[in-house]
């Protein structure tokens, strides 16, 4: 179980990685929420890997129990990072619809844009 | 416990909502309600100063939960100082947001202004690693949304840039905390500090990923050199009063620097001993450099102030990177004149940019020339570093606290030599923008075809439009308040030595947030068979199987 979880983990890094680094915004966000799922699995890692176990502790007798605490870090940064990929869904097609491109670099000579609404 | 510490989390978390819902279409309703709201956080934060100006820690543990179970928000003399400069920073520049009627030009900028004051307050307040994440996350979701404010083409897709660079800090971020987790079995940065303190030297190798990788995360909000490419696009393309609240933000990033690396990771913790001095303070050098060639090079006004903000952030960050008391003192008091006069810089660059556009070329003279020229002037002289503002202060306090390192040559060639390319960097800027304005007006022969008719227009136009006094009177107050913090240098420096101190002792702060650690988690008296001491074992088990 070890080996199919530090490959997944590996492999998920591996690919979102290599697709933020394209140019276009569908890539990349595609990268970013590949990055989540990855961070999401490693963090369960931290606890320790258990399977069928109890979150809870029993204080009669010694039995297997798997840490409560990263699957409610694990719930939080899923959360986190599902309302991050919606608003970078919402930003990338603002900047789609308003410059009819989805290329993510920006050219550095052209003015900034403070003057206008 | 003290309710008041969670009282700035709280108000802006409620007002916020409060303008959503009921005051959508009102804008003048909305602009009370968030002045107010601003106005009783400056009021509370002043509060929470006094309270923790004599050093005390104060903890405050929420749904009574003890640490480090529960998350713990802590006030102590840093987190105190934060809290108030941003909240004065935020008052100044939600005015100046008002009188220049930038938040007219988008829905919900108070809405998200709020949001973003809670996220950054709590980030300052929060004793908890995970909790600093998800506060980081509050203020980056509302800084998105008021990145975009107003809307076009270049802002969204410097929009775009800004949160994808911040998603990969914030996964980086907690991939650091789940290996420190994995490490040491908890989060809470107290018990951090005694667990990583008491970790054998071979077992290092995991903690030691932790924390560069949560150095990067931190270097990223910070702006620090190979991660600093997202500040210029972002800060010159946001609405001015937005890049002028980022003034902070860069500073959350140093602060986290300042309270993990002193607390957790310092400085003679065997396991990350090397890891983090050796590495920030060239980075830090090189930040300060690269600040000062863009400040030289920028041809638009806000890519200049962006640059400008990048070299505070060096200097700041180079006085932290030496990690001893006297630069942590001396980077506070910088960290406080920088924040200010960063916002002054990019309050004065949207004076400029909505009177002539932002391009650094000589243009015809704009309303208010000799206003808006003093402003970048004082506001210049106090980031470049020059007597007699407190940036010169600041920076003597740095240098005079890198004596004693062995790179001492470096950081003094580094600053003093950036130091003066930005002073001839914004001289050029400000000669460009407010006197060759002058002489373009008599002598027409340089002038271009273009520049020659909008002349026409202004010779035709009666009078430049009066302009609103609350942007000038934000403006003013900025740079009031770094001509106070020049004024009351020496009380400043007394409050800043002492939260240094603090910082390298942390031992109060540990033993306070840990106090009631053996406190029974349930009451016995209300459940049956379940005495204190059983349920601190399984508690302290807990912490043991984590390991």
């Amino acid at each position: 179980m070890e080996l199919l979880l530090a490959s997944a983990v590996g492999l998920l890094t591996a690919a979102g990685i290599y697709l933020v680094l394209r140019r276009r915004t569908f890539p990349v966000i595609l990268g970013t929420s590949l990055l989540s799922y990855a961070v999401n699995v490693f963090l369960f890692a931290s606890g320790r890997l258990v399977t069928n176990a109890p979150p809870i502790l029993n204080k009669y007798e010694d039995i297997a129990y798997s840490d409560p605490l990263p699957q409610a870090l694990v719930l939080t940064a899923i959360v986190i990072s599902f309302g991050m990929t919606a608003v970078v869904v919402m930003v990338a097609l603002g900047a789609f619809l308003s410059a009819r491109n989805d290329n993510i670099n920006m050219d550095d000579t052209a003015p900034a844009q403070g003057e206008d609404a | 416990m003290n309710h008041l510490l969670i009282a700035p989390i709280v108000l802006p978390a409620l007002v916020a909502p409060f303008i959503i819902m009921t005051l959508r279409y009102h804008i003048d309703l909305q602009r009370i309600f968030s002045l107010a709201s601003n106005v009783l956080l400056v009021a509370i934060a002043l509060t929470l100063a006094v309270q923790a100006a004599d050093g005390t820690v104060q903890v405050y543990e929420l749904g009574d939960w003890q640490a480090p179970f529960g998350i713990v928000l802590v006030l102590d003399r840093l987190s105190a100082m934060m809290v108030l400069l941003t909240t004065l920073l935020a008052l100044a520049v939600n005015l100046y947001a008002i009188g220049s009627k930038w938040d007219e030009r988008g829905a919900n900028f108070h809405a998200l202004y709020q949001f973003q004051l809670m996220g950054i307050i709590g980030a300052f307040l929060t004793g908890d690693a995970f909790n600093l994440f998800v506060f980081f996350e509050v203020l980056l979701i509302a800084s998105y949304g008021l990145m975009i404010h107003g809307g076009g083409a270049r802002r969204f897709q410097a929009g775009v840039q800004y949160v994808v660079f911040n998603l990969l800090g914030s996964t980086l971020f907690l991939f650091a905390l789940g290996t420190i987790y994995a490490v040491t079995g908890t989060l809470n940065m107290a018990d951090l500090a005694v667990r990583v303190a008491e970790l054998p030297a071979e077992d290092s190798a995991l903690i030691r990923v932790g924390a560069a990788m949560l150095l990067l995360v931190f270097a990223i909000k910070a702006s620090l050199l190979p991660l600093h490419f997202w500040l210029p696009a972002s800060y010159a393309n946001a609405p001015a009063p937005v890049a002028a609240l980022f003034a902070i933000m860069t500073k959350v990033g140093a602060y986290a620097i300042l309270r993990v690396y002193t607390l957790i990771f310092g400085p003679d913790v065997a396991v990350v001993e090397g890891l983090v001095g050796d590495w920030l303070l060239p980075a830090a050098l090189l930040t300060v450099a690269i600040g000062a060639i863009g400040v030289l090079g920028a041809k638009e006004i806000g890519r200049l102030m962006s640059f400008g903000a990048i070299t505070s952030v060096g200097t700041l960050l180079t006085a932290i990177a030496l990690f001893t008391p006297e630069a942590a003192a001396a980077a506070l008091y910088y960290a406080v004149h920088s924040t200010l006069a960063a916002a002054a810089l990019f309050l004065v660059a949207d004076m400029v940019r909505q009177r002539q556009g932002g391009e650094i070329t000589p243009q015809p003279v704009m309303a208010q020339s000799g206003l808006i020229s003093v402003l970048f002037f004082v506001a210049a002289i106090a980031t470049a570093g020059m007597p007699p503002l407190s940036g010169f202060l600041g920076k003597l306090l740095i240098l005079d606290a890198a004596r004693g390192d062995t790179l001492v040559i470096w950081v003094w060639a580094v600053i003093l030599v950036s130091s003066l390319i930005t002073i001839m960097g914004f001289a050029r800027a400000g000669t460009l923008i407010f006197w060759k304005s002058h002489g373009l007006q008599h002598d027409d022969t340089i002038a271009e075809p273009e520049i020659e008719l909008e002349q026409v227009d202004q010779d035709d136009a009666p009078a430049a439009p009066r302009a609103p006094a609350l942007p000038f009177v934000a403006t003013f107050g900025l740079l009031a308040g770094l001509v106070a913090l020049t004024v009351f240098a020496g009380p400043m420096t007394r409050y800043t030595t002492a939260t240094a101190q603090d910082l390298f002792a942390p031992e109060a702060y540990i033993e306070t947030v840990l106090a009631n650690r053996d406190r029974p988690v349930v009451d016995p008296a209300k459940a049956d068979g379940y005495g204190s001491d059983d349920s601190h074992d399984d508690a302290a088990q807990i912490q043991e199987e984590g390991h």
